[in-house]
């Protein structure tokens, strides 16, 4: 029952805030969206937890909320932020971007509730997301994807370096 | 009770928020974070399917997204701070040279 009350409050939280970020009234500063996408992450690391994937909902607030979010407000304050207020909203974008997903919507919510993906889950789950048993997976069955990985974050890394140098020679 | 259609539902009604701001926004800020909701709509469903069918590989899978839309960020960012450095706009509709 409490499990439930707090699946609808993270839920409605997550997609509340990710309204806020793509579509606030009030506001189109970048800054504001980037905060309401902090809001998001950490909401939706509730649902994480709910979903007894500890380790998971850990990284998410790690990663996200830590290290891509304070990438984002870096950019962010290096450019001008008021420009993107003072330029008008072109309305046929905007009603034609919501009927499109509007219809994709639609879609899929039709598709996941005539599908009875329901009917093949198990009412009793063991699986537990801990760190632990992340770790012996991650390290038995998917070690080699876990190496190729690290190779793609060093050439993360060194491309990030190489962009933002000044004169590319 | 909760079920495995109701995390569905979230999620796509998630990646659907998303695919909005990737079509309406124009900032290309804000354009890569409508990319993160809709990473992060994937990720939720994944969760999900890992739980409900109690399999561990799911979890595994979304750690990798995670790592990979790290990476994506870092160099995407990067590439958004030369184009600034060079055009002095983050805005879509001042980057259309390759518009037919």
């Amino acid at each position: 029952m409490i499990e439930s009350l707090f699946f609808i409050v993270f839920a409605l939280l997550t997609l509340v805030c990710a309204l806020m970020v793509v579509a606030n009234p009030f506001s189109r500063n970048p800054v504001t969206s980037a905060m309401f996408l902090v809001l998001t992450i950490i909401s939706m690391a509730g649902l994480f937890v709910l979903l007894n994937a500890f380790f998971l909902a850990a990284v998410q607030v790690l990663v996200y909320a830590g290290a891509v979010i304070v990438l984002f407000l870096f950019v962010i304050m290096l450019m001008d932020v008021e420009e993107e207020e003072r330029r008008r909203v072109k309305h046929f974008a905007v009603y034609s971007g919501m009927l499109v997903s509007g219809v994709i919507a639609v879609i899929a919510l039709t598709a996941i509730m005539s599908s009875g993906v329901g009917a093949y889950s198990s009412s009793n789950p063991v699986v537990q997301g801990s760190a632990k048993s992340l770790g012996k997976i991650l390290f038995q069955n998917y070690l080699l994807p876990f190496e190729i990985l690290s190779i793609l974050l060093l050439v993360a890394m060194v491309g990030a370096i190489l962009l933002s140098k000044k004169d590319l020679k | 009770m909760i079920q495995f259609e109701h995390y569905l539902i979230v999620s796509a009604l998630l990646f659907c928020v998303g695919l909005l701001g990737a079509l309406t926004r124009k900032n290309l800020l804000v354009l890569y974070m409508s990319l993160e909701l809709m990473l992060n709509a994937a990720n939720l469903a994944l969760v999900a399917g890992s739980r409900f069918h109690d399999n561990l590989n799911g979890q595994v899978m979304v750690f990798f997204i995670i790592t990979v839309a790290a990476a994506e960020v870092s160099v995407g960012l990067a590439l958004i701070v030369a184009l600034f450095r060079r055009r002095q706009t983050t805005n879509v509709q001042d980057l259309s040279e390759l518009k037919l």
